[in-house]
């Protein structure tokens, strides 16, 4: 048995993470057989809806608030496997499904709730299961605090995928969760592992992102083309994978997962002063450079 | 051999040379050796306060929800305070500071109780305002003659942000009781005086601003009121003082905080004269009194007799002829205690020298009733005062007296080693160093179990205490083995 690989899927909310990391994550399951567990860590708990077929019923932190403590509760309790042709009995790999939780917004504290549950999946042997050759972290947002830092740290999350977009915020996102990967990683040895480029569609977004990519050291995995069928699929709670395997966009999840399975290009991020993902965005973004007197003039002021 | 101040200096310079260049630095604007007659000096010994502790360093201070819960707030007697957040808080500071009440536990009075939310993981996660909500409505049902409750925050709180404030109003204003929010998270500011000064915010705000419907009628007013202001009534202090004050005519309303009630506390807005006895603790409420009911405050002291005739005097001098007739009638009577009292102790302890360790007032407070006892105060410091208090303590000290701010285990026990003092009086956590170095040694936090310590009849027990602790037998046996002859 080859040895597991612990990956995350970060982004700028939003984005299309959790779309993404799920098609891609059924791709390597169905095309390449390999098992694989998803940790969800949003308190959204959507993180693994598309392969249940249903929101997450039980989330770590619901149920051991229930229970009374995070120690009552049994792996089994919180551990689900994935529905259709992610069950275990399947022909091909298999998918397990488990989500953090965590508390209404404007409550409590989130990023404990990612401590917690990571905590509690380590201690009852969740990463031991026999055949897992993947487990995938799928945070919310931005690295806000150092529970949303929990899968890169240490011990966890090897690899990180950036999920970003042609757009100017997306990018200011993948360059700040490039600087908490660097935080990491000369202590933990997390890396990062490359961009994924859900597109949007923008101007000139390949190159954007392909500098970008190139600027932080890393690279440009793969380019996801915008296409309806991601929605269709979605609205019947499952993945393109299983909902028209077929279809163009089945065969570009394929290819994202095919690369993520012989990735071995794994860098420490270099990641970009403020001034300089300016120009970047300037450069490749915009057909001509903004003049300094325009800023803050509207276009028609201009 | 030298003098005391050459000594008090070269032992400044010795303790400072263990530190590396930048604490040196630092500590050096903390230790001084103050002056009685040096007028250049802009606070005692020139030294710096109240500001952030060195890391790294044994410190003796507290934090914010120790200012408020367990200072200024816990002793009101018919309130529950809750320590909102995980049970060590509330549990390891649980009636600690020996404040005395009357009233009977757990029915009208919860003093000693220790009332926690005792957080768990899930309410970190999840918040603990719905907890929180339960609680005001347990306590309520199991402790219906309680007449208000605060709700003092510990880190937790202001970590993840709950918004204790928006639940104890929904609670509040759902049943017409007092509901106090107190956000003194415990890393909130440099030491416990941020949250005395929180807590004394939240009297303004919650008690007189919002004065409780269910507290009955006020009680009339006379020309005599007064309350008693920063008196915890540790081992009864604040009784051994309003006897004085009953007993020279006027009449006292309100104690702050020790043995005190929410009633006491709203009726304070109406007394004639508020007397200070812990400037620290509460000067800000205080000053907003007589800012906003234009009543004047004075500072006064009861420890040992002779600041004790002073303050009264200086109170009496408030008020009417016939106060101050009975004030000094108050004093003629007690004068023949004073004098059995000094006659029996001043021989056994004359001369005795002093190092004093306190938090915000007693470190100039009892310099005083130590000196009438005649012995000798050489060096003081405190956990946690301002500047202006060490201004004041320029004019209570004697002699050439070190002056150590947030003096730390080393340079405490650095110092005592330099100095020598036959006794060393300071706090719990420092107590059982200097008693196994074989020192008479004082707890003046809590008296040690003692008290009270003011006025009067608080003065007979100090001087017995002091006796006892410096000349017990006991010292005679704690020879090391080492220094035993005939053993190697």
């Amino acid at each position: 048995m080859a040895a597991l690989r612990q990956i995350a899927f970060y982004g700028k909310g939003g984005i299309g993470k959790s779309t993404t990391s799920q098609n891609t994550l059924a791709s390597m399951a169905f095309y390449f057989d390999k098992n694989i567990m998803i940790v969800g860590c949003d308190p959204k708990a959507d993180s693994t809806r598309l392969i249940l077929h249903e929101k997450a019923q039980n989330t770590i932190l619901q149920l051991a608030a229930e229970m009374g403590t995070v120690e009552d509760l049994e792996l089994s309790d919180a551990l689900k496997p994935g529905a259709g042709i992610f069950a275990p009995e399947n022909p091909h790999g298999w998918i397990q499904c488990t989500e953090s939780g965590g508390p209404e917004p404007g409550v409590g504290c989130a990023g404990r709730g990612v401590i917690t549950a990571i905590n509690f999946l380590e201690e009852e042997g969740a990463y031991e299961a026999e055949g897992l050759d993947f487990v995938s972290y799928d945070v919310l947002g931005d690295v806000v605090c150092g529970g949303f830092a929990m899968p890169i740290r240490e011990g966890k999350a090897q690899e990180i995928y950036i999920v970003m977009s042609g757009e100017m915020m997306a990018m200011y996102a993948a360059n700040n969760i490039s600087k908490g990967i660097l935080k990491y990683a000369n202590t933990g040895g997390v890396r990062l592992a490359g961009l994924i480029c859900n597109a949007r569609m923008t101007d000139f977004e390949y190159d954007l992102a392909w500098a970008l990519a190139r600027d932080l050291g890393t690279h440009m995995i793969h380019f996801v083309p915008r296409n309806n069928i991601v929605q269709r699929a979605e609205i019947r709670r499952m993945t393109v994978v299983e909902y028209s395997p077929k279809a163009d966009q089945a065969l570009e999840y394929k290819e994202l997962a095919r690369k993520i399975i012989a990735n071995d290009f794994k860098v420490i991020p270099t990641p970009l002063e403020m001034d300089d993902l300016e120009a970047l965005i300037m450069k490749y973004g915009l057909e001509e450079e903004a003049d300094i007197d325009n800023i803050g003039k509207s276009e028609v002021a201009a | 051999m030298s003098s005391l101040e050459a000594r008090q200096k070269a032992a400044v310079e010795e303790v400072l040379k263990a530190y590396p260049e930048k604490a040196a630095k630092n500590r050096a604007k903390h230790l001084g050796v103050g002056s009685p007659d040096d007028e250049s000096q802009k606070t005692c010994g020139n030294v710096r306060s109240n500001k952030k502790t060195v890391a790294g360093v044994m410190s003796q201070r507290g934090c914010a929800y120790a200012g408020s819960k367990g200072v200024v707030w816990g002793p009101v007697k018919d309130m529950v305070h809750i320590s909102h957040g995980p049970i060590g808080c509330g549990q390891y500071s649980r009636a600690g500071r020996r404040n005395y009440y009357i009233g009977t536990t757990g029915v009208d009075s919860f003093v000693t109780m220790n009332f926690s939310s005792d957080f768990q993981e899930k309410d970190i996660v999840f918040g603990g305002d719905k907890k929180l909500t339960k609680c005001l409505e347990e306590i309520d049902v199991l402790f219906p003659l309680n007449n208000g409750i605060t709700v003092q925050s510990e880190c937790p709180i202001g970590l993840i942000g709950d918004d204790i404030n928006a639940a104890s109003k929904m609670y509040a204003q759902k049943t017409g009781h007092t509901i106090v929010p107190v956000n003194c998270e415990g890393f909130r500011g440099v030491s416990q005086s941020l949250g005395h000064h929180i807590a004394n915010d939240t009297v303004r705000d919650y008690i007189f601003d919002a004065s409780p419907a269910t507290l009955g009628e006020p009680i009339a007013v006379t020309d005599y009121d007064v309350a008693i202001i920063g008196d915890y009534n540790i081992g009864g202090d604040a009784w051994s003082s309003r006897i004085l004050l009953e007993e020279m005519g006027l009449r006292v309303v309100a104690q702050w905080s020790g043995d005190a009630t929410i009633k006491e506390m709203v009726q304070t807005t109406k007394v004639k004269l508020n007397l200070l006895h812990c400037y620290r603790s509460m000067n800000y409420i205080s000053r907003h009194m007589e800012k906003e009911y234009g009543i004047p405050w004075i500072e006064y002291n009861f420890f040992g007799p002779s600041q004790t005739i002073k303050s009264l005097r200086k109170i009496a001098a408030f008020f009417d002829v016939s106060i101050q007739e009975k004030c000094e009638a108050v004093i003629a009577k007690y004068q023949p205690l004073v004098d059995a009292i000094t006659n029996k102790y001043r021989p056994l302890l004359e001369g005795k020298t002093v190092m004093l360790f306190v938090g915000g007032l007693r470190p100039r407070h009892v310099i005083g009733a130590y000196e009438d006892l005649g012995m000798e105060v050489i060096g003081t410091g405190y956990e946690f005062a301002h500047d202006d208090d060490y201004k004041r303590t320029k004019d209570e000290i004697f002699r050439s007296t070190v002056i150590y701010d947030d003096v730390n285990e080393y340079e405490l026990e650095a110092f005592v080693k330099a100095l020598q003092p036959d006794l060393v009086a300071s706090g719990i956590k420092e107590k059982y160093v200097f008693q196994k170095m074989g020192l008479p040694y004082r707890q003046m936090h809590s008296w040690d179990y003692s008290g009270p310590y003011h006025g009067y009849d608080g003065f007979a027990i100090f001087a017995s205490d002091m006796d006892l602790a410096i000349n017990s037998p006991v010292w005679g046996h704690s020879k090391a083995p080492w220094d035993k002859e005939g053993e190697a």
